[in-house]
């Protein structure tokens, strides 16, 4: 056991009883987590608390009965030995994610989930790793990787920044919308200029580095959503977020 | 054999240092007129070669390995500068050998960059390899840390008498089921600090991976008390005082130690070791201690969380005035994710100074969701430190710096202090 900050550590209670606290799940913190994707976690829970809300950070691991009453759901990225030791129990949860998603249940999936919550991996080798489905999208793996800085557009959320490391290249279905457009790196594959998937309230995308620190505006989108659905209001008196925007700004001017 | 490569190449070194720069110059020079160089220079040691690999704490743990060895009474070559590049090496040896490209040494101790090793244990078999970790830096140039850890086995693969593994990092110490040719030997930790090194798998929340109290290790990294260990050796426990700072390079004493007893064999002079590894400075950037304005300073080398996080629980922030400085060029890995995986709140009480590097914002940023405060934020180093100074005269001082923004703090503090120099 490390001295890493546990789930219980990060929860936290609302500074105003009034306003509730709400239940975000990471999943497979363990296998999972391999670029900083605690850090969307942490951002979320710190933008609630900024705000008067409280968090209560939920993880699932693999075996873990799945908890009842969820609000955000989190997914990172893994290796793809990571990738192996989650599959089973992800496809024993799918039909539950599968539920929540249909129902507007707002979620993160970075990289090795995203991947996952399409409709298959096609390994580089040829074997086909089933997904769970909630995504119409397919994952072939490349033999290049694709690596470095992204910068990329979105109407929905402005200006997004993020690092991607990947082989896997993901093709969206017909009834999929990407996240946004890439004006600097690969995104979901070598060809396109596409990045990321948007569905119901799920946010995709390949972009780490961490995602919502320097998007915060992706971070309010799952938090207005969630808190919305739940209180039937989200009562925002702003963040300042000066840091985050000459981080983005920095960020941009970086080589690929 | 044609002496003038080599006289070549040693007239290039000469005349790279005198342009003050460029270490591995002159090894390409001698790479491209002579490509047998390296491997003859180095295959006539009658103690052969000696690989120190792994993401972190190589450096370190090298200048260990060279200095037990030396205390031993053998001469040792190796790539002082840092140059872990098989160019590096052929570098290296042009300073020490003679115009017939002969090296006189009984032992090489090379510290090699995992992908470079790769390309020179092709040229090179080591007798004997030192691999250290895996931990999640470089995952821009090596995509997934099973990556590194396949070009770590490709070096113990090749080596010819004995491969000494990290027991706690489950990738490194899983090497050992495919070396075939190699006795295997391990170093490791008493059950009671496992929790203080978590391995790469641990960083978050789950419980630990760390395998197997039962492999039997040949160093046991015993205890810790400041700055003095205890290693258990053969079923002894010695107890010594270090000049190393940091928990991470105390652990890479216990690694230094066996390696250093798998070149000996039998002949080792176990006091003498011990003696030995109580003398030894830290290296280059790596916990460095030095004197600006009457006050101490120390220069903690980050790279990765793990590293970042020993760092952390090493130094003790109080009463201390704290620097960051974060650059993601190519020698510092370009991607910033790993910051999100380094717990700051043992920093909150005193909040950090200043903030600085070309990714200063981003580490502003982090330290902001961890609630600390920060004094300023300057992403130019030179404005940094001098503001860093002024404002926390009086005050020991600490900075805690990628590989690049390092070498660019010590430049500065170079004009300010004096900076141990190395060749």
């Amino acid at each position: 056991m490390s001295d890493a900050p546990s789930a219980a550590a990060l929860t936290g209670a609302p500074a105003d009883p009034q306003k509730g606290s709400l239940r975000i799940l990471q999943l497979y913190p363990r296998e999972m987590n391999i670029y900083g994707d605690y850090g969307n976690v942490l951002v979320l829970k710190q933008r609630l608390a900024w705000r008067g809300y409280g968090a209560e950070i939920l993880e699932h691991n693999a075996g873990d009965p799945f908890p009842d009453d969820v609000d955000i759901i989190v997914g990172g990225g893994g290796q793809d030995s990571g990738q192996v030791v989650i599959q089973e129990d992800l496809q024993a949860i799918a039909p539950r994610l599968r539920e929540l998603a249909e129902d507007g249940t707002p979620m993160l999936l970075i990289c090795g989930l995203y991947q996952l919550f399409g409709n298959s991996f096609r390994t580089y080798e040829g074997t086909v790793i089933p997904g769970i489905g909630v995504l119409d999208l397919e994952t072939r793996g490349g033999s290049e990787r694709l690596i470095g800085n992204v910068v990329a557009t979105s109407e929905e959320f402005g200006e997004i920044h993020g690092y991607e490391n990947h082989s896997g290249q993901t093709f969206l279905g017909s009834g999929l919308r990407p996240l946004a457009t890439v004006i600097k790196g690969a995104g979901n594959n070598a060809g396109e200029k596409h990045e990321g998937a948007r569905y119901r309230n799920i946010v995709a995308s390949y972009l780490h580095g961490s995602l919502l620190p320097k998007n915060p505006a992706i971070a309010d989108y799952l938090l207005r959503t969630a808190a919305e659905r739940k209180f039937g209001a989200f009562e925002d008196d702003g963040v300042d977020d000066s840091l985050a925007d000459l981080a983005r700004q920095h960020a941009g001017a970086r080589p690929r | 054999m044609n002496p003038l490569p080599v006289l070549v190449g040693k007239a290039a070194r000469f005349a790279s240092r005198l342009r003050g720069g460029g270490s591995a110059f002159p090894g390409l020079v001698v790479e491209r007129l002579d490509p047998g160089f390296m491997g003859r220079a180095l295959s006539t040691l009658p103690r052969g070669v000696v690989v120190v690999s792994g993401t972190n704490g190589k450096t370190t743990t090298t200048k260990m390995v060279v200095e037990l060895l030396e205390g031993q009474g053998l001469t040792v070559f190796t790539n002082r500068t840092g140059s872990n590049f098989t160019r590096g090496v052929a570098a290296a040896l042009l300073g020490e050998v003679d115009w017939r490209g002969r090296l006189q040494a009984d032992v090489a101790v090379l510290e090699l960059d995992e992908a470079h090793a790769v390309h020179f244990v092709k040229l090179v078999p080591p007798r004997y390899s030192l691999l250290l970790n895996v931990l999640r830096d470089q995952l821009d140039r090596f995509g997934e840390i099973d990556a590194t850890t396949r070009l770590l086995e490709r070096i113990a693969l090749a080596t010819t008498d004995t491969v000494v593994l990290n027991r706690e990092d489950p990738r490194v110490a899983g090497l050992a089921s495919s070396i075939t040719a190699a006795d295997v030997v391990y170093f490791g930790l008493d059950a009671s600090l496992r929790s203080t090194f978590p391995n790469d798998d641990e960083l978050r929340g789950a419980a630990g991976t760390a395998p197997a109290s039962a492999l039997p290790a040949d160093v046991v990294l015993a205890s810790v008390d400041g700055n003095a260990a205890s290693f258990e050796v053969e079923g002894t426990t010695t107890r010594t005082d270090l000049r190393l700072r940091g928990v991470y390079n105390i652990f890479n004493a216990a690694a230094a130690l066996a390696a250093a007893r798998a070149v000996l064999g039998g002949s080792a002079d176990g006091d003498r070791l011990f003696s030995s590894l109580a003398a030894v400075e830290p290296a280059f950037g790596r916990g460095e201690s030095l004197v600006v304005d009457g006050q101490a300073l120390e220069l903690v080398l980050v790279k990765n969380p793990s590293g970042f996080r020993l760092g952390l629980k090493s130094f003790d922030p109080a009463g201390c005035a704290t620097m960051i400085a974060i650059n993601d060029n190519y020698a510092d890995g370009r991607d910033m994710s790993w910051l999100w995986d380094v717990d700051f709140d043992s920093l909150g009480l005193g909040g950090v100074d200043v903030v600085s590097g070309v990714r200063a914002y981003d580490m502003a940023l982090r330290l902001k969701y961890d609630d600390v405060r920060v004094g300023a934020v300057e992403p130019d180093t030179t404005d940094a430190l001098r503001q860093f100074i002024r404002g926390s005269a009086g005050r020991p001082k600490r900075i805690f710096c990628t590989y690049t923004a390092m070498l660019a703090v010590r430049r500065e503090l170079s004009k300010i202090t004096k900076v141990e120099v190395v060749s």
